[in-house]
């Protein structure tokens, strides 16, 4: 249960000291409550005060760290209701019971899709090592020992036997271990734990799965992954969904776990089912998400995912500078617009989509659209002249027409004032009519 | 302690939209639910989905759906062929090339096709213009005299002309609007609430929110369906319960990721066309998760997906 202000102030010492940064006892409970502060901030708190608080003042769903990645934290089940915190991790899939042309194509591919969209790195960030008992114990391990070798992190799904070996292979890779069931969850957590390493953990239903974690955690084990996928497309995600849910409604600290689902158990060769499910799961409570990923479920995928874990509370943008489109060259047009990612976007679109090749100037209007920047002042004609000189686009192209957007005709006078070498035209004020535009545009 | 479900109950719930009459009438909405949430309550209706067929038929369309049409040479017989794919629970022609910017097609042309189509249809009907508004009303006003009472669905009404379509598309001949707003829940709440005072019942209007490929300003589109359907169900807000129907095709097929041939496409891109898939695919799952009642898609692969994708969580 969320503990009230008040409550935390009686354990508090009352005398005001400040050491915790606060000016009075009572602005630390405060913060505490809201969750700004961990209680331990605090540094003449009883023992007994500590430990009824911290477990009384924990976040609903906990933070799992694998190697440079975050999972759960999450406070809210809407993103609008603030954000999300940790972005739902891809992960690829090679197996022991696999062809190798499987395994080698999943693991070749996985350097191919690696880019940046707007200056985020877009790739599977982890890669899930599957043991089928029966099939070939020093296959398993070839594959971790090159799934090591890529750089990502690893969920190892292995057997009790074979887990100390491919653990042994990993040296500094980060890994999470999977195997954990209702009947196997003692051994394993007993690894798990002396590894300092996450535990996935499954099992046959949701009711079993609650019962297995309450006693991981009796027995110590908080750094959980609870593996959610059961037998089915709607198992899985009602168990994503509820998992969440108890945690972050229902005040159920036992599901304040992160998720994982493994697509390939659902949609075994599929790859257009596996694309819609991780849709899904990308914008319903996946945290970890295991799937065949080539480059064409990559592109809508890792562009979804960057929408859909942006803070609302923060623009996109994209990195002010020269956008050659086209093949445009020192010859071609320029047109600019702003930062905002949306907008860059949908005009970058347009602009391909006409063919004609054009230097999109992106100016740093910080991240607005072009009507909110204009009426901000952060996009006017001295912004513009500034940026074109600052970034010596005179030098870099010899073309000198600028088309502006039409939502901002009233900058062209000002603008043509302080760029006199420049021909500056006004664009059209919507992005679809660019197409036609630019294809009727004599320079 | 054993594990108690924190599932939400609504005493409220999404209208319920009949569009096409007869042996074809399709319901769309009526979910007392959030999206896929059949745990806390299954819904009346599945999610819907309506094929886009071009009024310009298949020039630069992709092989798979040029594939699915082959043999047809008018818009009305691929609209005969598209009901017979598994999956499609409705028709939506789009006369793209009535744009006075485009081929300019006349309104009494593109009333012949309608005509042609309808008669042909097993599947009901949606109506989808070229975004050139003084045309699209007076396209839909025309399509909606000549076809008056077969309940089809006119995609879109917007708040400049919500007027005119709501009189003589909706009043005067009973058909259906769509109410269309971006990507705001209070602008979708206000065309609502005008296209209501207007006369127009709750069960001749649909929605559309708003509608954008998945990575080009996404969360602005999941985020207003998500504000939409939580006012609807938990705060019974009724000018809100009304179905959400979002076009995907016209969308994702735009986008550099669908349409750029592999030749001049960055390394390892691959076919242009599953790329396409995938977009309309990924684009359209993520549409129903946030809260719409029913999806326009293009591919027949799509289709196929998406069918079988709410199959298995409906």
């Amino acid at each position: 249960m969320a503990l009230k202000g008040l409550d935390i102030f009686k354990l508090t010492p009352k005398t005001n000291c400040k050491e915790c940064g606060n000016p009075t006892c009572m602005a630390f409970a405060m913060k505490v409550a809201s969750g700004a502060l961990t209680i331990d901030k605090c540094p003449h708190m009883s023992a007994e005060a500590l430990a009824s608080l911290s477990a009384a003042t924990e976040p609903p769903m906990k933070t799992i760290t694998l190697g440079e990645y975050k999972l759960g934290g999450e406070t809210v089940l809407m993103r609008h209701d603030k954000t999300f915190v940790s972005k739902s991790l891809y992960s690829v899939h090679v197996c022991n019971a696999a062809p190798a042309e499987y395994n080698d194509g999943v693991l070749a591919d996985l350097e191919v899709v690696d880019y940046d969209r707007i200056g985020e790195r877009m790739h599977a960030e982890l890669i899930h090592v599957n043991y089928v008992p029966g099939c070939p114990d020093d296959y398993y391990l070839d594959l971790v020992k090159r799934s090591v070798a890529t750089g990502r992190a690893l969920i190892l799904n292995t057997s009790l036997e074979l887990a100390e070996q491919a653990i042994a292979l990993c040296g500094d890779a980060a890994y999470a271990l999977q195997g954990a069931n209702a009947e196997n969850y003692e051994a394993y957590s007993a690894l798990a734990t002396a590894k300092k390493c996450p535990l996935v953990v499954g099992a046959a239903n949701l009711d079993e799965l609650h019962d297995v974690v309450e006693k991981l955690e009796a027995a110590g084990n908080k750094n959980l992954i609870l593996d959610v996928t059961f037998d089915s497309a709607a198992a899985a995600f009602e168990g994503a969904v509820e998992v969440r849910r108890a945690a972050l409604k229902g005040n159920d600290r036992t599901f304040g776990y992160p998720s994982f689902v493994d697509l390939t158990r659902l949609a075994r060769g599929d790859k257009n089912m596996q694309c819609a499910l991780a849709a899904l799961f990308t914008a319903k409570y996946g945290s970890i998400i295991v799937m065949d990923l080539d480059y064409a479920s990559a592109l809508p995928l890792f562009g979804l995912r960057q929408n859909i874990f942006t803070d609302p509370q923060k623009p996109m943008k994209v990195e002010p500078g020269i956008y050659p489109l086209n093949g445009a060259d020192e010859n071609s047009i320029c047109m600019t617009t702003v930062d905002f990612a949306l907008t860059y976007f949908v005009v970058s679109g347009e602009i391909e989509r006409s063919g004609v090749p054009v230097n999109l100037l992106i100016s740093d209007a910080g991240g607005y659209s072009v009507l909110t920047a204009w009426a901000a002042g952060k996009l006017s004609a001295s912004s513009i002249a500034k940026f074109i000189e600052e970034q010596g686009i005179e030098n870099k192209i010899k073309n000198r027409t600028l088309v502006l957007p039409g939502k901002v005709a009233v900058l062209k006078g000002e603008l043509q004032e302080k760029l006199p070498n420049w021909k500056v035209v006004v664009g059209t004020r919507e992005a679809i009519e660019l197409v036609k535009f630019l294809r009727e545009y004599q320079d | 302690m054993a594990f108690k479900r924190a599932s939400q109950k609504f005493n409220a719930a999404i209208n319920t939209v009949t569009i096409g009459t007869g042996d074809k009438a399709l319901a769309i909405g009526g979910a007392n639910a959030y999206p896929f949430y059949k745990f806390d309550s299954v819904s009346p209706n599945p999610a819907r989905i309506g094929i886009e067929i071009l009024d310009t038929g298949l020039a630069g369309e992709p092989a798979g759906v040029c594939a699915f049409y082959e043999g047809c040479s008018t818009v009305a017989e691929m609209a005969a062929k598209a009901c017979t794919l598994e999956g499609v629970d409705f028709v939506c022609i789009r006369f793209a090339s009535a744009d006075p910017g485009d081929a300019n097609t006349p309104v009494e042309t593109c009333v012949e096709i309608a005509k042609a189509v309808a008669a042909v249809a097993t599947k009901p009907l949606a109506i989808a213009g070229c975004k050139n508004m003084e045309k699209d009303t007076a396209l839909f006003s025309a399509i909606a005299e000549a076809l008056s009472g077969q309940n089809i669905m006119f995609l879109s009404a917007k708040e400049e002309d919500y007027k005119t379509m709501s009189a003589s598309v909706g009043l005067a001949y009973g058909h259906i609007i769509g109410a269309e707003s971006a990507c705001d829940i209070n602008l979708a709440k206000q065309l609502n609430v005008l296209i209501s005072q207007m006369g127009l019942k709750n069960d001749k209007v649909v929605a559309n929110v708003g509608s954008a490929a998945a990575g080009y300003g996404f969360e602005y589109v999941s985020s207003t369906m998500e504000r939409v359907r939580s006012a609807a169900l938990a705060q019974n807000d009724t000018m809100l319960q009304t179905p959400v129907v979002t076009p995907v095709a016209s969308e994702t097929w735009g986008v550099k990721e669908s349409i750029l041939p592999e030749e001049d496409a960055p390394k390892g891109w691959g076919p242009a066309e599953d790329r396409g898939i995938r977009m309309e695919i990924a684009t359209a799952t993520a549409v129903l998760a946030s809260g719409s009642d029913a999806v326009i898609l293009k591919h027949p692969t799509s289709v196929a997906t998406i069918s079988k994708l709410i199959a298995s969580l409906a």
